[in-house]
Formats: C-alpha cells, sequence, structure tokens
C-alpha cells in the first residue's frame, strides 16, 4: 500500500487528493496543513471582508471531505525538510512520515522589501491567508485610513473588501498603472477610473521612501497619512524544501507536465511551482486558482500509479471591483483587434493564425469560448472570425464541430 | 445519464426555452406575474445566424473545466449532474471566462446559474424540452462518451 505526503492544504492539495483516490482507493494520504483551517480558497478573503461570503461558506469541500477521501490532516504542522533517502518528510516537531510519493503544494508567501521605518507601524498586514483577513479585519474601523502598498489583484481585492468597512482608502505601486500584470495601459486606465470612482485614491509610478508610524512619505514626496498599513507588493513561491534536496528551481520548483519534480517520487503543484504556459511555450510560474486544481488532480492520478498529463495551463483572470468585470488570458502578442464604448474594452490579439489573448473589460459574455480557444490553439482559419470579434458565439465553429458538442456527451 | 439535446435543423428560433426556463426557475405559479415586462436571465440561449439556430445550455462535461475553476467550490459534480451552490457563489466569473459553450451567466443580483436539468425546481424535467414546439430539444440518454 502506497504512502501518500501531500505538503499543504490549499486548492492544488484538494486536487491531489481527489487525483489520488480517483486512481488508488486504499493508500494512505497525510496531508500537512500549517494553517489551521481546513481547506478554504485563498481569492475568498477579499469576499469575506465585503460579505459577500463567511467562515462556514468559504469552505472548498464538504464538512465530510476529509473523511471521505480518507486523510488524515495535521493541523499546525509544517513539513522542515524532506530525507530523501529513507523518504521521510521531518515536521516541525520533528516527527517523521513515511512517503512512497510526495507532492508539494506549499503555496507561496508575501515578499516585503526592506521598507525604512516599517517596524514603526504598528498596524501592519499581509493579504494571503485567511488569518491575514481575520487580523485585518480587527484592525480596522469606520475611522481607519488604509494605506495598500501593492495596486495588483491581490492589494485591489483587499481595498474593494475593505472599501465598506473604512474612512478613506489609498492604493500605491512603483508601476505605472494598476493591475499591471494583467491589463495594458488603456484598460488599466478604465478600470483606474472606476475604482477612484469607488473612493479609492492611488499613487501611481511611487511608492514609500519611508514611513514614520502613521505616516509613508513617497518618493514622489507626497506625505500620507494611515492609520493601517497593507502589505501586498507580491508573492514568493516556497520553494525551499526541494531546493535543499538539490532539485531543479527556477522562480518556482520546476515541474514538468505530470508534475513531477527533478527529485524522485516528489511532485509539486500550484502556486509554488514553474510550469509549462501554453500560450506562449516559455516556462513561468502560473500563480492562478484554476491551474492550481489542475495541476493538483494531474500529480494525485500521476502519484497512485495512473497516467495523467496537465500541457494545457495559460494564464488567465477574471477580476471585478464594484461591479465592473476584468477577463483576460493568454498573451497580448500581434495583431490587435478592439472595440470600445463608454463602458467596455474589448482587445483579442491575434497571431499566426491563431487567437492569442484577450481582455475583456466589461463584455464578459460567453468568454470561455475565447478562452477555449487559446487553449486548444483553434486555427482562425476553422472558423468564422468574422463572427467572434463582434461576440463569443459557438456559430462561429464549423456544423459539424457544433453537432458534436451540442448533441453528443462531452 | 439523460442529457439536453438540440438539432439545429428543428430550431425555429422561437426563443420559448429561454421563457420557459426563466419561468420555471422563478419559483412562481403564474406565467404572467413571473415574466411579464421584466428582463429574463434564462439558463438556456438560443445561438446562431440567418440560416441556422439552436438553443445553448450545460453540456454537464464528464471532465467539467468550470468545476475544477471554480474559486469558491460553488460547482460540484454529483451523478454527473454539474450543480451550483448560490449561496457559495461570490460572482468571480471565473466559470464564464472557462466554460467553453458559454453555458454560464449571472442572474439579475451578479450570481452565477447555470442549467440544472431543472431538478432543483418544481418542474421535475427540463422545462426548456417541455415547452419546445417543434422538439428541437429533447432530454434523453445518448451514452457517455469514451
Amino acid at each position: 500500500m502506497k504512502r501518500y505526503v501531500v505538503v499543504g492544504n490549499g486548492v492544488a492539495a484538494v486536487g491531489c487528493i481527489e487525483g489520488i483516490r480517483n486512481a488508488d482507493a486504499d493508500g494512505e494520504i497525510t496531508v500537512l496543513s500549517e494553517e489551521k483551517h481546513e481547506v478554504y480558497c485563498r481569492p475568498l478573503i477579499s469576499y469575506y471582508l465585503e460579505g459577500k461570503t463567511d467562515l462556514s461558506r468559504m469552505r472548498y469541500r464538504g464538512e465530510d471531505f476529509y473523511e471521505k477521501m480518507r486523510c488524515q490532516v495535521l493541523y499546525g504542522r509544517k513539513a522542515v525538510r524532506i530525507l530523501k533517502d529513507t523518504r521521510e518528510a521531518e515536521l516541525d516537531d520533528g516527527s517523521r512520515v513515511p512517503y512512497t510519493e510526495l507532492c508539494l503544494a506549499t503555496g507561496s508567501t508575501p515578499f516585503v522589501p526592506p521598507f525604512a521605518g516599517l517596524d514603526s507601524v504598528k498596524k501592519q498586514y499581509s493579504f494571503m491567508t485567511l488569518d491575514d483577513a481575520l487580523a485585518l479585519e480587527q484592525g480596522v474601523n469606520p475611522q481607519s485610513r488604509v494605506l495598500i502598498v501593492g495596486a495588483g489583484l491581490i492589494g485591489l481585492k483587499c481595498a474593494e473588501g475593505l472599501a465598506g468597512r473604512v474612512a478613506s482608502i489609498a492604493v500605491c505601486d512603483l508601476a505605472d498603472r494598476v493591475l499591471s500584470s494583467i491589463l495594458d495601459t488603456e484598460c488599466a486606465a478604465m478600470m483606474q477610473k472606476h475604482l477612484e470612482a469607488h473612493g479609492i485614491r492611488f499613487y501611481l509610478n511611487d511608492s514609500a521612501a519611508r514611513f514614520e508610524e502613521n505616516t509613508a512619505v513617497m518618493n514622489s514626496g507626497a506625505v500620507v497619512p494611515f492609520d493601517v498599513l497593507v502589505l501586498a507588493v507580491g508573492v514568493r513561491a516556497n520553494t525551499s524544501l526541494l531546493k535543499e534536496l538539490g532539485g531543479e528551481v527556477n522562480r518556482g520548483i520546476v515541474v514538468d507536465e505530470r508534475m513531477k519534480t527533478s527529485v524522485e517520487s516528489i511532485y509539486a503543484v500550484g502556486d509554488c511551482t514553474e510550469g509549462f504556459d501554453a500560450s506562449t511555450g516559455q516556462k513561468r510560474v502560473l500563480a492562478i486558482l484554476p491551474n492550481a486544481y489542475m495541476q493538483g488532480y494531474t500529480a494525485g492520478v500521476n502519484m497512485a500509479g495512473g497516467d495523467a498529463v496537465f500541457d494545457k495551463a495559460i494564464p488567465m483572470n477574471s477580476i471585478g471591483f464594484f461591479g465592473l468585470h476584468a477577463m483576460t488570458a493568454g498573451s497580448y502578442e500581434g495583431e490587435l483587434y478592439e472595440e470600445k464604448t463608454e463602458k467596455s474594452l474589448k482587445r483579442l490579439f491575434t497571431k499566426d493564425g491563431l487567437l492569442k489573448g484577450f481582455i475583456l473589460i466589461g463584455c464578459d459574455e460567453r468568454a470561455g469560448i475565447y478562452t477555449s480557444m487559446i487553449r486548444e490553439k483553434t486555427p482562425l482559419s476553422s472558423v468564422r472570425f468574422d463572427l467572434l470579434k463582434k461576440a463569443a458565439t459557438t456559430t462561429a465553429f464549423p456544423a459539424e464541430i457544433r453537432r458534436k458538442k451540442f448533441g453528443g456527451v462531452v | 445519464m439523460k442529457r439536453v439535446y438540440v438539432n439545429e435543423a428543428w430550431c425555429l428560433a422561437c426563443h420559448l426555452c429561454e421563457y420557459n426556463c426563466a419561468f420555471a426557475n422563478s419559483g412562481l405559479s403564474d406565467m404572467v406575474l413571473a415574466l411579464k415586462g421584466k428582463p429574463i436571465f434564462p439558463r438556456i440561449h438560443v445561438e446562431g445566424d440567418e440560416k441556422i439556430s439552436y438553443a445553448v445550455s450545460c453540456r454537464h462535461c464528464e471532465d467539467p473545466i468550470c468545476v475544477k475553476s471554480c474559486i469558491a467550490g460553488a460547482l460540484s459534480r454529483n451523478d454527473g449532474v454539474i450543480r451550483i451552490d448560490r449561496d457559495k457563489c461570490v460572482g468571480c466569473f471565473t466559470c464564464v471566462l472557462v466554460c467553453p459553450y458559454g453555458a454560464l451567466a449571472p442572474n439579475e443580483k451578479g450570481v452565477m446559474q447555470k442549467c440544472e436539468l431543472c431538478l432543483e425546481n418544481a418542474c421535475g424535467e427540463p422545462a426548456c424540452v417541455k415547452g419546445c414546439p417543434n422538439r428541437a430539444i429533447v432530454y434523453e440518454e445518448r451514452g457517455e462518451a469514451v
């Protein structure tokens, strides 16, 4: 009987557990959960602050999930070292858990640059985990002035979550625009305007030069008083367990399409990995939730002796603020097709006869049709792209394919 | 399992399926009260061009990418049917971003909804099928994909 050890207890870990159980009903599964919570989805923490969900509804799986999957979960326990010769994971209490197959689903950790005077700030928070969100919730009140460092996905979702709970919110970022990892200049400007209309203030191209207790002195010379500081500058993949074994690590743990690392019997999944981006053919960290689950599931099946491949990872994001949604996927290269209205912006990027990427703001209907074309590398010559430019519709596909999709089992 | 299938050749693009769907899921017993003068948010929609039309609803995929992508754990597959727990949905639209059929869309409150084969409402069988005047939508067993 196999003994599986899953290091981590997030969405990638759940994918792994479900993948294992799909192929092996009997093996022993031990889950090492550093956080003392059942699995929840990290992106929900902003919705928690906003009041759109609560602790009970945040549960990613049913209450009996671990029982049904016959997993032993060690809460509050952390793997500090892997002993590959004896195939054991050593925990922070000195105990050891033996494994035949081990999966690293260790996620990432907020990265805090060395700001001068940061120690003088009494109320400072990260925004990654449920405990972070609960602490932040305790730390704010309706009079709070909040400064968020980082105008990326995490920082801005935090701003939206806090908007109804505090007096004011300012966000700064070294980048010249909001959501710089997923939006180009014009799309970012549209989203920024919308956020500003909801009371968020921005200091872009700018960051804190130093902190003096409740004041940030910016590079630009601006002085921003605040009561609560949130640091959402970026994250780093947690790779040390594999690195110490001499395994291959770049910005994330390097995995192949079966989620194997360079170390025998060790797999890695989710935000801690660097995988293959099918839209560009490059290796990169694709820290997004759907990939985490699919990588996890793939690893699980392979750990249990099956054969699963996941080679269709592409960057994609669906993120909304105060009712305006932005959807993005793929890479923004090649020829641009654009449609603009007062309230929406659509950008489709084509190259080499393929749809390579898109940005959709305020016009997300059936966007998955576009996403699937990027993922499946659908040749534009096989579809009516003139129709697709106007709206995502399956009518653009050849009748034969359409009949198969809607007349058969998919 | 039984699924909803369409026959393009028979669809008249009358959009009755959309109205029957919205009514079946309204929780009301009077169609006029449920639909008259209101925007409707059906879980099936007619697509097509001047030559061909057909209704699209959830395919209840065997390997559902929406379930794998849902950030709230609100989508699940039970006995082959893709269900949505609308209490858990936070309206992030990730399912809209990934569904290759465009089969999920929000209701008037921004909460996602999709075809659940009328298993969760009082209709008992798919209302779109029952009300289709030309039998262009059927509910039947066509075997599982290999």
